[in-house]
């Protein structure tokens, strides 16, 4: 039986994850906008100030460049900085010392140099967040060597994966799902784990159908695998990517060769979104498997509308994807 | 340089004279070594960009002549002069411009992108200004190890309008940290004057809106920055929070050996020519007593054999393996097997 005093949602996760790597690691420490006092605009870094103090919690100014490209010059030195962007939203304005500087670091010091950082970005919509506190722009970052790019989707993951990025030699970002937060709540071992970053976690095995997501729209997806295994006998794949740089390519293929259907669902948008490269690789690599085309899920071409009938109306949800299971089953 | 050349083995000991006459190799040995890369540009030997800081040598010797083993700098593209003061291999900085598997980037990043961390040099990217909120980055790291180390960031007056050199100045003073803030005010962003960058006419103003002070010096003045930076230097060591040191200074090349800088009037250029910080500081040294044409022969003499060193082993170097394009991306590749066959 499960404990209930073990049971702990996904912020808090995230919370444990930043305590216990701090407390392993000297060297690693946590700077951003309000993570000391307040603990964070989500409660991510609480208590990180009165247990390591105002050098390793560090209280920035507004300024995303800053925070970012601080977080080079110190990893560069050795230090394993976890920087937070407090919206995801608000990485565009680091977005040069991301791509530019972070990335390139080791390959224009010819392997010399590391920078062991993380960047947290809590990103996702359906939090009534509007145009500015809803993106996910994971697909900005997902084209740039050098970078990693993971998005937990459940709460074992949100601690492993996280512990995995402080403890990488490269800097990560660590995209958290705001909706997730206090939604998600799972009984996780206690101490010390780590998820592998790279590797993807088939979190339902079926036959007729695979549906390749990640982060916020994971349990979306096995809601909608329960309903048409319900309703319509329908036995459906359900593939966590967990990491999206670098991809798990042999867990992609395989799913998608041993079904035949693939669907991919994520809440960025369509166009240019990570799905594109998901489809993009099965077509290229696994088109005679295919019995129909590759099919995708994702946000409208819009923004995210504040208006909840305008946001329902974007985002994908469960309802959506029964009916996109039921379209790609029956082609 | 050779190791046993630079400031703190040498200024420890040697006398003041001595270690006169070693800023003066010093600044030679970067106009010869520039001199020598604009010649191997034209030469198609060096491809890209190269962005000669000819006439602004005096900026690169005096500020990093009392720097220490274990600081950290982040020069800019115009600051070759910072890779020799440091001590980096010549020969490597010579291959480094010629992409060779030799070089700092080994044949990845053309021209000052690849730094040498060893010697505490971080090399730039081509986004001016990102890299002072590295530098910040580093200091904050001396602060928390309390390493009695400095970070430097050189920038322009170009680059002083990026929102970066603001969010990195602002949190410098903030947190008190150990940074100097080097501004080499040639007057140019590429063919854009000051007049049309700035409303005001010293960036060193600004440093007062951070908390710190800001200090103008003639960059042509090897002397006068040196002592400056010695003293800025030795406060910051002491827990005394950043400063800005602006040089004033003029470039005497275009903004890279592409550009003929039509642009510029020629009589301005004629002054500055004027104000070279060579022949200034060889007018002070012969004031001082030595016999300055002697000097410059054996120096000279000097600065070709450590620079012409160079060439050659870069000249022999390999090109990197087409292959390597793929290396150095990550600390270890991802897991093999997850790459489909096909």
């Amino acid at each position: 039986m499960r404990g209930a005093a073990m049971e702990i949602t996904y912020i808090q996760a995230i919370n444990q994850a930043l305590h216990e790597e701090m407390s392993r690691d000297e060297n690693v420490f946590v700077m951003g906008e309000d993570v000391g006092e307040l603990g964070g605009a989500f409660k991510a870094t609480e208590g990180l100030l009165a247990a390591f103090g105002e050098e390793r919690v560090i209280d920035t100014p507004i300024a995303e460049s800053l925070i970012v490209g601080a977080g080079v010059g110190a990893a560069v030195l050795g230090m394993r900085p976890v920087v937070e962007m407090q919206f995801a939203d608000f990485i565009s304005c680091a977005f040069d010392q991301i791509v530019n500087m972070a990335a390139t670091l080791r390959y224009r010091h010819g392997g010399r140099a590391s920078c062991p950082m993380v960047i947290r970005a809590p990103s996702g919509a359906g939090v009534h967040g509007a145009l500015f506190h809803s993106q996910n722009p994971e697909a900005w970052f997902t084209r740039v060597p050098g970078l990693k790019v993971v998005a937990p989707a459940t709460v074992y993951d949100a601690k492993g994966l996280l512990k995995a990025a402080i403890r990488d030699d490269d800097p990560v970002i660590y995209f958290e799902h705001k909706r997730l937060y206090r939604s998600l709540k799972d009984d996780i071992p206690e101490g010390d784990f780590t998820v592998p970053i790279g590797v993807a976690e088939l979190r339902q095995e079926g036959e007729e159908l695979s549906i390749i997501t990640y982060g916020g729209t994971l349990n979306q997806c096995l809601d909608a695998a329960r309903i048409v295994a319900k309703e319509d006998g329908l036995s459906v794949e359900v593939l966590d990517l967990r990491t999206l740089l670098p991809l798990d390519r042999e867990a992609v293929l395989k799913t998608a060769r041993k079904t035949g259907k693939v669907l991919v669902v994520h809440e960025d948008r369509l166009t240019g979104g990570f799905g594109g490269e998901i489809a993009a690789l099965i077509a290229e690599h696994a088109f005679e498997d295919l019995d129909a085309p590759v099919r995708r899920l994702a946000a409208l071409d819009t923004h995210t509308a504040f208006s909840p009938p305008l946001e329902e109306y974007i985002l994908p949800n469960t309802n959506k994807i029964v009916d996109a299971i039921r379209s790609l089953a029956a082609y | 340089m050779p190791e046993a050349q630079t400031k703190t083995e040498a200024g420890a000991t040697a006398s003041r004279a001595e270690y006169e006459l070693q800023l003066y190799y010093w600044m030679k040995l970067i106009r010869a070594f520039e001199e020598r890369v604009s010649r191997l540009h034209r030469q198609n030997k060096i491809f890209g960009g190269v962005y000669s800081g000819a006439g602004q040598e005096a900026i690169c010797t005096g500020i990093c002549a009392p720097l220490q083993p274990g600081d950290f700098v982040s020069p800019l593209h115009r600051d070759l002069g910072v890779f020799l003061m440091r001590g980096v291999d010549p020969g490597r900085l010579m291959a480094q411009l010629m992409g060779k598997e030799t070089g700092l980037s080994r044949g990845k990043d053309s021209f000052l992108h690849g730094g040498d961390l060893e010697r505490g040099v971080f090399g730039s990217t081509s986004m001016l200004g990102s890299s002072l909120p590295v530098a910040v980055g580093a200091a904050l790291k001396f602060r928390m190890k309390r390493e009695n180390h400095i970070a430097v960031a050189f920038f322009g007056e170009g680059t002083s309008s990026r929102g970066d050199v603001h969010e990195a100045m602002n949190f410098a003073g903030v947190r008190k940290l150990p940074v100097l803030f080097v501004c080499e005010n040639n007057r140019y962003a590429y063919s854009t004057p000051l007049e049309k960058q700035m409303a005001i006419e010293d960036v060193a103003d600004r440093a007062a809106a951070y908390g710190f002070t800001g200090h103008t010096v003639s960059g042509n003045d090897l002397l006068a920055v040196y002592e400056l930076a010695e003293r800025v230097t030795k406060r910051m060591r002491a827990g005394g929070g950043p400063e800005l040191i602006e040089c004033k200074t003029y470039r005497f090349h275009g903004h890279s050996e592409h550009d003929a800088a039509l642009y510029r009037d020629k009589d301005e250029l004629l002054q500055w020519e004027s104000r070279d910080p060579i022949p200034l500081y060889e007018f002070y040294l012969e004031k001082r007593g030595h016999d300055i044409k002697r000097i410059r022969e054996e120096v000279d003499a000097r600065t070709h054999e450590v620079v012409q060193a160079a060439v050659e082993f870069a000249e022999q170097s390999p090109y990197p393996k087409p292959e390597e394009a793929l290396e150095d991306l990550y600390a270890s590749p991802p897991a093999a097997g997850r790459r489909p066959a096909g």
